[in-house]
């Protein structure tokens, strides 16, 4: 007779089981940086807040984002946000079902890495 | 002790019913942002480094004002389904409730107070 009682699911993905791979770290740092940008949404929507507030809070806010720790921060949002914009463009290549083998999802995986590096030095240098 | 076969215990409950909604959500927002983010890059990057005056008057004018709006909305509700997701995979029972609550009061906070910034600065 079957047991009644409830069955642990696992939980996925088994991060600790596997060798750490160019596509399963690729997909992996898609979900970190996309999530990572909330704090990149909470310095923007506090300096809007600030510049609506007036001069003086607007000073301070502006004074962070403007000064080299803010130019870090934004840098590397920036790559954040490249990266996800990248990696979220792969996922739906992968949707829709193509570029799934092993070489070519590589390609696809260096892709994100390369473009989203070529992309930030691009956004320095236009904006 | 219940007289239940594994199949008794299955049949009749089906799939999920539940998720493909929540996926969509994701490609639709996606692409949405796809197009207004490097947009809102630009926008943002050049008016980043302004004097007050020169910054109050880029977020009144209505391309940068709606630009924004649309960044915060669609951008934090595709962070709250992307989060909500991560939680599912990593947490269960109630500490999985307790921090996709936050997730979602958080990205409708956030959204919220950023549009009242805009408002303000728009009218």
């Amino acid at each position: 007779m079957a047991d009644v009682k409830r069955v642990e699911r696992p939980l996925s993905p088994h991060l600790s089981i596997y060798r750490p791979q160019l596509t399963s770290m690729t997909s992996i740092l898609t979900r970190i940086t996309g999530n990572a940008l909330i704090v990149t949404t909470f310095i923007i929507v506090w300096w809007l807040a600030a510049l609506a507030s007036g001069p003086e809070a607007f000073a301070t806010a502006n004074g962070f984002a403007t000064s080299i720790v803010g130019d870090i921060f934004f840098g590397l949002s920036l790559l954040g946000i490249w990266y996800h914009y990248l990696a979220g463009l792969r996922h739906l290549v992968f949707d829709a079902g193509k570029g799934l083998d092993i070489p070519t999802a590589e390609k696809l995986g260096w892709g994100c890495i390369v473009g989203s590096i070529v992309l930030t030095l691009l956004t320095i240098i236009i904006v | 002790m219940r007289f239940l076969t594994d199949r008794k215990r299955a049949e009749g409950r089906g799939a999920a019913k539940a998720g493909t909604e929540h996926h969509w959500y994701m490609q639709v927002s996606s692409v949405g942002l796809a197009f207004i983010v490097p947009a809102f890059i630009f926008v943002f990057g050049s008016t980043l480094g302004g004097s007050y005056e020169e910054v109050t008057a880029t977020f009144s004018r209505p391309f940068p004002a709606i630009l924004t709006a649309l960044v915060l909305v669609f951008g934090l509700q595709h962070f709250s389904k992307g989060a909500q997701m991560m939680i599912q995979d990593y947490t269960r029972k109630s500490t999985r409730k307790v921090l996709m609550m936050l997730v979602i009061i958080l990205s409708y906070g956030l959204t919220a107070y950023g549009l009242f910034a805009l408002a303000k600065l728009a009218l």
